[in-house]
Order: C-alpha cells, then sequence, then structure tokens
C-alpha cells in the first residue's frame, strides 16, 4: 500500500500538564483538532502509526546521539514524565516490531538510522497520542530526529528522512499514517518559556503548507536559535512529514498560540489524495 | 567543565525508577559515580534549580528533575530568574534566557489583538 495519511501537530507538555491554565475557549478548540486528527486518521484505517517526534532524553543522549532513530519493538512504555507533571497516565502502547523492522530495512536503504527495540516515550509521543489515539489501539513505531542536543543533523537530511520513510512505507503492504510532532517556535523550560513568535510560525508553516522545500530548508540554526529558539530546532520532524508528502500541499487546521502551552499550537496535515 | 556528568546523572534520573530509588537512599554513592565539581554537587543536592539553570542545564533535563523534587512549574520558572540574578547568565549550552513580557502580559495582548480583528 503506501501512505494513507500524513499529518504534524504540537507535542507541548503544558497542552495535557496545564490545561486547566488556558483560556478555555482556546483550550477546548485545540483538543478538539486533535480529536479530529485521530478521527481522520483511524478513518484512513492505518495498520500502524509511524510518530516523528523530537523527544527530550528520554532514551537518547549525548553519550551515544544518534541522528535518527526508529523504534522496532512489539510495545512500549510511556510517558516516562512524572504522571503529576505531564497529567498522562503511564501504559504500555502496542508497536509492530516485524512492520518496524520493514520500514526501518526501507528507510536504511537513504539514511543511516538507527534503530531501538527498547523506547520510552515522552511528551512527545505521549501527548499527541493521548489526543489522536486515546485508547492506544493503534500500533506505533516510534521515530525521532535528534532536535536537542547539537550538532544536530542539518534540515537537508531531516528532508532526507522524511523522504526515506515515504519510500519505505509505498514498499510494504501495509497501510501506514504518519504524524510529526513539534513546536515550532518556542523557548520551554527557561524563564521565557511561553514566549512565541506567531509571525515566524505562521511564515514557517505557509511554507509546510506549499511544500516548497527550498523555503523549508532555507533557515539556518542560527537564524532558528534568534527568531524560533532552541525550540525551533524541532521544525525537523514538519520537515521530514513535508517531504514524506511527496510534493502534495498542506492544510493548518489549528494554529493559534497559547502561552501557558508554550507554543503555537498546530493540528495540519498534507492532503495526499489518497 | 562538567556539564555532561551533571547531564547525564539528571538523565539517569529521569528515564531510570532504579536510580532513583538509589537517590533517595544511597545519594552519596550514586553522586560519586559522576565527576561532579563542588559547585555543580551542591546544585544537585540543595537543589538550586537557578544555578544548575545557568549552569547551562539543558531544560528538557532540568524541568524534570524539577518536577522529581515536587517543585510546581511556576516556583520552577522563578527559581531560574533568580538563579540567573544570583549568579550571573547562563554559562554553556542552548537554553539562555532571551527576555519575555510574561504569561499574563502576553495573554492579555493576545485578547486585545483578537478583540481588534
Amino acid at each position: 500500500m503506501s501512505l494513507v495519511y500524513c499529518g504534524a501537530c504540537s507535542h507541548a507538555p503544558g497542552i495535557t500538564g496545564r490545561a486547566e491554565r488556558a483560556d478555555t475557549q482556546a483550550r477546548q478548540a485545540l483538543h478538539g483538532a486533535l480529536y479530529r486528527m485521530g478521527d481522520e486518521i483511524r478513518a484512513m484505517r492505518p495498520d500502524v502509526l509511524v510518530v516523528v517526534a523530537a523527544e527530550h532524553f528520554a532514551n537518547f543522549f549525548m553519550n551515544n546521539m544518534p541522528a535518527f532513530a526508529m523504534g522496532m519493538a512489539d510495545s512500549y512504555e510511556g510517558p516516562i514524565e512524572d504522571e503529576a507533571f505531564l497529567k498522562i497516565k503511564r501504559t504500555r502502547v502496542p508497536g509492530n516490531k516485524a512492520l518496524s523492522k520493514k520500514l526501518i530495512e526501507g528507510v536504511m536503504q537513504t539514511v543511516d538510522v538507527a534503530y531501538a527495540e527498547e523506547w520510552k516515550f515522552d511528551h512527545g509521543i505521549s501527548v499527541p497520542l493521548h489526543f489522536l489515539t486515546p485508547d492506544y489501539d493503534l500500533p506505533v513505531v516510534p521515530a525521532n530526529i535528534n532536535c536537542q542536543g547539537p550538532p544536530l543533523a542539518p534540515l537537508k537530511r531531516a528532508w532526507a528522512f522524511g523522504e526515506a520513510l515515504r519510500a519505505a512505507a509505498d514498499a510494504v503492504p501495509e497501510r501506514i499514517a504518519l504524524v510529526a510532532t513539534g513546536g515550532i517556535s518556542h523557548w520551554p523550560a527557561t524563564p521565557d518559556s511561553g514566549k512565541i513568535n506567531e509571525a515566524w510560525d505562521r511564515e514557517f508553516l505557509a511554507r509546510w503548507a506549499a511544500n516548497d522545500r527550498d523555503a523549508l530548508l532555507s533557515y539556518t540554526d542560527a537564524e532558528t536559535y534568534r527568531d524560533g529558539g532552541q525550540g525551533g530546532f524541532e521544525m525537523r520532524t514538519f520537515i521530514a512529514a513535508a517531504a514524506a508528502a511527496k510534493g502534495a500541499k498542506g492544510r493548518i487546521d489549528f494554529c493559534e498560540p497559547i502561552p501557558i502551552f508554550a507554543v503555537s499550537c498546530t493540528v495540519a496535515r498534507m492532503e495526499l489524495g489518497v | 567543565m562538567s556539564l555532561y556528568q551533571v547531564q547525564k546523572l539528571i538523565y539517569q534520573l529521569n528515564r531510570d525508577p532504579r536510580t532513583r530509588e538509589r537517590y533517595a537512599g544511597e545519594r552519596e554513592s550514586v553522586l560519586a559515580e559522576y565527576e561532579l565539581t563542588s559547585e555543580e554537587r551542591r546544585a544537585l543536592t540543595e537543589p538550586d534549580i537557578g544555578l544548575l539553570y545557568v549552569l547551562g542545564v539543558n531544560g528538557q533535563l532540568l524541568m524534570h528533575f524539577a518536577a522529581l523534587h515536587k517543585i510546581e512549574w511556576n516556583a520552577y520558572l522563578e527559581s531560574m530568574r533568580e538563579g540567573l540574578k544570583k549568579h550571573g547568565p547562563v554559562r554553556e549550552g542552548v537554553y539562555a534566557t532571551t527576555g519575555y513580557e510574561g504569561i499574563e502580559a502576553h495573554d492579555a495582548r493576545l485578547k486585545r489583538e483578537r478583540e481588534k480583528r
């Protein structure tokens, strides 16, 4: 089969952990958009959901940091965060080791991805899943792009990773859904948490929706750090999703800055025409 | 100098329940496994979140270390601000502060902008 769904959304821990502190209307609108994204994914009857996230030291550290990694197990545990902090109960999430292996072998044709038979989810995956698959009934294949510990893979490699994921998905008979998660501009977990460069975010999303490869890859990390903060490095996941969409254009279903959640909360999808 | 070691200890604490148990029961022996300066050791054991922030600990590690010590979100943010006042600017890493109007003022500004639309 092929890729049957390709989208992107925010994963900020505040979305669940500090939910009650946000403006009620804004929170409900965001949560509604995330639940609708889950409905849209289910409507495509995927066999697995590949979550391309930017993790935050749940599994990978500067002792051995892969630029790209994918999980290869029949189940995963998460979230690792304190349950009271994230307000998501720790659970086991189903995986699909055999299909992971096929996808990883496909990706490896062009990108040297690391694989992991153990993987603990953090908010980068657990917050989206809380809304997208609240019953944890869809097997997940976790994927990670290092957006935390520089040196980071160049944006063009994040693009190549997305292309490799698409080629791998196209080569298996199963139906694959893909969701990239991350923030655009944000200064998370710093005294500036809540700062959001909305104009910069909207410009990035316009480039994403147009699936304009050159425009998406034109950011330097120095510019991103200046305009979008250290959290902006997570744009790599969105870029991988754009590449996986193979020229399809995107639709921004939701984008609103919610300071207590620390990001322009975003829900978007690529129109794959499947 | 040994920011890597500080971060590695926090990484283990955040992800490994066994390390957390040992840290609660036999803290000295856990600390002895890492090459820490006296300043780093003090920052970890007090814990002085502000100093850890200034030393350059990545916020994605630090916020969970704070949660482990039952430090509430606003108190966590305030500790970092106090740390900056007391110990000066962030010395390493990519989690330096850049200045922000604050969530309340930001919320109020967004509300005004929404009303204008």
